[in-house]
């Protein structure tokens, strides 16, 4: 270490902050977050397994019982939203947040002229980025086991993973909003809890017509079943009543999560 | 290499760096810090001293805008704490007491980002990183953060609050747990920050040396209360330029009231069985303290004398003595 005196450049001119505008905090914030994402393999990669390894049985079990009354697509295909779907629910940065509020980072970086906002927009950026990453697999495995986009064509596909990126962006709202609240690791982690009512109580395994009456009815009022819905009318042709609900139905929950989300970054900000 | 031990004192000549008026916060019953009004000149070294828990830290983030004011007003640079945090922050650099630092990114990628977050592009970054290096171990650089020591976590978390040349530097406990070494660097590029590039510094302590060494003028915090305010040498003559510290067995009021009676004692303090006399001349005084105590049939089971410092300083005004905790 030298014991030379901190200086400035004779001459030079003196570097000093200046605003970097919304737009570039928040890609700050999810370069961040993008940059530490391979160095956190190890909860990414179970994360990425275990849609894989239900997907796998899932079909294994069912498709054989299911035939054509499930439904009116290939059961395999039936599944790949499901398995979208749980790759992206609750997948997020907001332990890694947890970690910054309970080690002084996040302090750190509200004492800078980043936006309050752009902090967690940034994280829902490399979340989203992420989404795609951990849609490949999933993808890959459904071609492997003979899904086909036949009737939509690539853009099929591309509309298919944006709306499992969507969905999980809409959610990551809850995790955000806890990890903000409570900054508590245990209690990010049981946001998890909320996946199953979401997934369990909708239209997973079975269509709904074949479900019994009260599952059937509760399925009604879960906006995952229209996203589950929209997201199989891909492999049918393009739909877009099916894939308007499926919007509104992520909007829904995107609306109600996010304002969580940021009523509880207010809050924490508020409280110092 | 000592700075100036000559006050700054704000005036109508030197724009206030830092100023504050009825600072106060409270958490729930609790009053943190109260009716705290500041001056900081522009330029000057002002050290906050004070016990852990005195609210020095609480002050800290109030003026950089991480923790709201319950009342009162503060502006830092120039900009009103409460109503202009965006440009305050673009203003300040901060090292908290806990070096907040990513574990899994490198040193070198968090003084870059760190640089992004106040709008310095790469190229200014690695230009900054070049002219901070004496703050750092460049052969650890492209270490990542988690392998680095507590000393090298302290000098990189400086240098990051460093990388936007503050206008205003706010240190918050900048040596605690720190070595000798560590803290001998520490202390270095303070004075260097301050005499070469004039830069305004606010820093937290609970080392009366360090207080002493580094800054132009202490405020003295006690359970949220600023109960002093001066410069060093200043605050020390209020209380005497020599104290004699007589250690008792039993009955420390008893020694008190003896030295007491001795000519050239100015003021008394008693601290457990630890018995403080400030005067003007020490040397002429240990006798007679000696004569006394002895007459009194005290036993003194250590007898000493010492200049005064600001922890005599703190006793003075407290009735306490700063207990440092590493």
């Amino acid at each position: 270490m030298s014991e030379t005196a901190l200086s400035r450049p004779a001459g030079g001119e003196v570097i000093r902050a200046r605003p970097s505008g919304f737009l570039g905090d928040m890609a700050s914030v999810a370069s961040r977050a993008l940059r530490l994402l391979p160095r956190d393999l190890e909860a990414i990669i179970p994360a990425m397994l275990i849609p894989l390894f239900f997907l796998v049985v899932t079909i294994g079990a069912i498709q054989n019982l299911a035939g054509d009354v499930v439904s009116d697509i290939d059961y395999k295909a039936f599944q790949l939203p499901v398995a979208i779907m749980t790759a992206v629910t609750g997948m997020s940065r907001a332990n890694s947040l947890v970690i910054d509020i309970s080690e002084g980072y996040f302090d750190r970086l509200l004492m800078t002229p980043v936006n309050r906002y752009a902090l967690l927009l940034g994280l829902m950026v490399a979340d989203f980025t992420l989404f795609f990453v951990m849609a490949i697999p999933v993808i890959a495995l459904g071609f492997a086991i003979g899904v086909s986009f036949g009737a939509t064509g690539v853009v099929g596909l591309l509309v298919f993973v944006l709306f499992g990126a969507l969905w999980g962006l809409a959610f990551t709202g809850f995790p955000y909003a806890i990890a903000l609240r409570t900054g508590n690791p245990a209690a990010v982690n049981s946001s998890f809890l909320l996946f199953f009512p979401f997934m369990f109580l909708t239209t997973a395994w079975v269509s709904r017509d074949v479900m019994t009456d009260w599952l059937a009815a509760i399925t009604w009022f879960n906006p995952m079943t229209y996203a589950l819905e929209g997201m199989r009318s891909l492999f049918s042709g393009w739909d877009g009543w099916a894939l308007g609900r499926a919007l509104l139905a992520i909007g829904v929950v995107g609306l109600l999560a996010q304002t969580l989300a940021f009523r509880s970054l207010r809050g924490r900000i508020r409280r110092g | 290499m000592r700075i100036s031990q000559q006050p700054l004192v704000p005036s109508s000549t030197v724009p206030a760096a830092i100023s504050a008026q009825g600072l106060r916060r409270t958490y729930g019953n609790v009053v943190a810090v109260d009716s705290l009004d500041l001056d900081v000149a522009e330029g000057e070294v002002y050290g906050f001293l004070g016990p852990n828990g005195a609210g020095k830290s609480t002050v800290v983030r109030m003026l950089c805008t991480l923790a709201s004011m319950t009342a009162g007003s503060a502006s830092v640079a120039g900009y009103d704490v409460a109503k202009q945090g965006d440009l305050v922050r673009l203003s300040i650099g901060v090292a908290l007491q806990d070096a907040a630092l990513d574990g899994k990114l490198t040193g070198r990628e968090t003084l870059t980002l760190q640089g992004r977050y106040y709008g310095l592009d790469r190229d200014a970054a690695v230009t900054r990183i070049e002219e901070l290096a004496p703050l750092l171990e460049m052969d650890a650089i492209d270490r990542r953060v988690s392998t680095y020591s507590g000393g090298m976590k302290r000098r990189l978390d400086l240098a990051a609050a460093l990388m936007h040349n503050p206008e205003v530097l706010f240190l918050d406990e900048p040596t605690t747990g720190l070595d000798p070494i560590s803290r001998a660097v520490v202390w270095e590029q303070v004075r260097s920050l301050n005499r070469d590039l004039g830069m305004t510094i606010f820093l937290t302590t609970q080392y009366l040396e360090e207080a002493d060494a580094l800054t132009h003028r202490v405020g003295i915090l006690n359970h949220g209360l600023l109960v002093a305010e001066g410069a060093p040498d200043e605050l020390k003559r209020t209380v005497g330029s020599d104290v004699v510290v007589a250690r008792v067995a039993a009955n420390p009021d008893l020694a008190a009231q003896a030295i007491g009676q001795v000519p050239g004692i100015s003021h008394i303090e008693v601290y457990g069985n630890e018995v403080s006399a400030a005067t003007g001349d020490g040397a002429s005084v240990i006798s007679p303290v000696a004569v006394a105590l002895s007459a009194a049939g005290v036993e003194v089971t250590d007898l000493s004398i010492h200049p005064t410092t600001l922890d005599d300083v703190f006793l003075e005004l407290t009735g306490a003595r700063i207990e440092v905790e590493e």
